[in-house]
């Protein structure tokens, strides 16, 4: 079985060069080229650095339906599919926003009109988002130990089932929204529509933001134990608790750099003013969305094949 | 020993080393003091050393070694789960794993939760799921404990289950490791049973396990792991002889043991 070392480096040749012909795209690990077999896996050495992203996208792609189901699961273990887990749901935020609301107006001396409830309550709500996502995301891959040692699929499918959990528990917040917003005498304009575009970009900055979380978690277990505190000061230095039309000019371009202050200031201009958002708030925000998305989903596709040593 | 037709399974000259932490659980906390005190805690394990084989269509090819041979990295080489740090692994075929943790993906979600997360994971369809469910949990015998939370099962149950899910995914490819001592005989027997009709069907399985029985009953060929190197690759009594005499035991005595 011994080979000598002439042959061992033409081996090695062959493998560099399949590697390359793999990376380039020319030869998918699992193409269907041979028709006794539908599957065909070539797994070569690699450490920390990229797979082949054609591939990994269209492995994610075709096991989505396992980040719903997971996400689904989720749901269903904390009870959110019961009628008083679903109030609970509704509750829960709306009780937040209130002690926020008290605090605020106590702080002010001076009583804020429901209007500014209104504001808050949109607000806090597209922030837990961001809020739950990057909590559950970073869980999401070391409570996933069982099935990484035991499955090989792509991991990105974890913190973005945490990420579809978020989103769904952020859809019936809206109901309390439009509550609060019609009792201080808001109404419905066709400017509101703009509010679906921002809700796609939070979601989007949350997956990039779940993604370095829950891959952060792996190598740093604590994380998550001060995460609460990150999002809690994050929280206070986004337009949620102000509006953002009161933040002083010479601090406001500052606060630009947190990348939820525009995404949040065209929020309520959108759903509390009724009017369209300015172009340059959605600007800057569409590009921190796309921005966190490809960094998060880089960092952690590029640790990913590292997760199974270390969980 | 070669025939021509191609090998579901190819390991070309694979090694595997992994850096591990000495800390059980790393935080940023323990990184930051380690910073200041400029110590680096971290091991370099080559667990699996220049190793290669080939299993044809049709085989049942069985692991044998000591606890820390490299055994169940190399599986999980072979499953796509641990890069191989040098060479080559090529799998033709859909592969269906039964590692040593089973289908316990999470302890506090119901058997059926897992089994059809644990399934779509692997690459399968929830309607095909859906389909092979009932089959499963008859194999399994778990009727009506399958909408339990998994903490309630017991051992045998878990495995029962894991065994179960792991035949029933269609594989080309059957991984299991040390998986097979849970179960009462009755069970044992079944499973056995099921893997010869796999092979009978020309799936291919690899068998990580310290019962030579197994060995002996099942397998065609064997591969004797010795502390990451390979130690002997060849006929599965040979090979199960050679190991036994290596570690000097008595056969008799190990094989109640396992029963």
């Amino acid at each position: 079985m011994s080979t000598t070392s002439a042959e061992e480096s033409k081996a090695k040749g062959a493998i560099a060069a399949e590697r390359e012909a793999l990376e380039e795209g020319h030869l998918l690990p699992q193409a269907n080229r041979d028709d006794e077999y539908g599957e065909r896996h070539v797994y070569l050495p690699h450490k920390v650095g990229l797979p082949p992203m054609g591939h990994y996208l269209d492995l994610v792609w075709k096991r989505r339906e396992f980040a719903l189901e997971l996400s689904r699961t989720t749901m269903r273990a904390k009870h959110f599919d019961t009628a008083f887990g679903q109030l609970w749901l509704l509750l829960n935020p709306l009780l937040l926003g209130l002690v926020y609301f008290l605090l605020v107006d106590l702080i002010r001396h001076h009583p804020r009109p429901l209007s500014f409830f209104a504001h808050l309550l949109g607000g806090l709500f597209l922030y837990q988002v961001l809020q739950t996502a990057a909590t559950e995301g970073s869980n999401s891959v070391v409570r996933g130990g069982g099935l990484i040692l035991n499955t090989a699929f792509p991991r990105t499918l974890l913190p973005l089932a945490s990420v579809a959990t978020s989103f769904k528990r952020f859809v019936p917040t809206m109901i309390i929204f439009f509550i609060i917003h019609f009792a201080a005498g808001g109404g419905l304009a066709l400017e509101m529509l703009w509010g679906f575009p921002i809700v796609v970009m939070v979601t989007v900055f949350s997956a990039g933001v779940a993604m370095f979380c829950g891959a952060a978690q792996v190598y740093f277990r604590d994380l998550s134990s001060f995460l609460p505190y990150l999002l809690r000061i994050w929280m206070y230095i986004s337009p949620i608790l102000y509006y953002w039309k009161d933040v002083p000019a010479h601090i406001r371009h500052w606060l630009l750099l947190n990348p939820m202050s525009s995404m949040l200031a065209s929020w309520s201009q959108v759903l509390n003013q009724e009017k369209a958002p300015d172009p340059n708030l959605m600007l800057i925000g569409t590009a921190w969305a796309i921005f966190a998305l490809i960094a998060g989903a880089l960092f952690f596709i590029s640790r990913e094949r590292d997760f199974a040593v270390r969980i | 020993m070669q025939s021509v037709s191609s090998p579901s399974i190819k390991v070309d000259n694979v090694s595997i080393t992994y850096r591990t932490a000495y800390e059980k659980i790393p935080t940023l906390r323990t990184t930051l003091l380690r910073l200041g005190r400029r110590e680096k805690l971290v091991r370099e394990i080559e667990a699996v050393k220049d190793v290669s084989f080939a299993v044809e269509k049709g085989t049942v090819l069985g692991v044998v070694g000591a606890n820390g041979a490299g055994k169940s990295t190399l599986v999980r080489t072979i499953a796509g789960i641990l890069p191989p740090t040098e060479g080559r692994v090529e799998v033709l075929g859909r592969v269906s794993t039964l590692l040593a943790l089973g289908v316990g993906f999470n302890r506090e979600l119901s058997g059926r939760e897992n089994v059809i997360l644990g399934g779509l994971a692997a690459g399968l369809h929830k309607e095909e799921l859906e389909e092979k469910y009932d089959e499963i949990v008859d194999f399994a015998e778990l009727g009506e404990f399958m909408d339990l939370p998994m903490r309630a099962y017991s051992s045998g149950m878990y495995g029962r289950l894991a065994f179960s899910v792991a035949i029933h995914m269609d594989p080309d490819i059957l991984l299991i490791d040390e998986a097979l001592s849970v179960g009462d005989a009755k069970f044992r027997r079944k499973s056995f049973q099921r893997m010869r009709d796999l092979c009978a069907e020309d799936r291919t399985i690899v068998l990580v396990s310290h019962a030579f029985g197994s060995i002996r009953d099942l397998c065609h060929q064997a591969v004797w792991m010795n502390k990451g190197h390979m130690e002997m690759w060849g006929e599965a009594n040979q090979v199960v002889d050679a190991y036994r005499d290596f570690l000097g035991v008595n056969e008799d005595r190990t094989d109640k043991e396992d029963l």
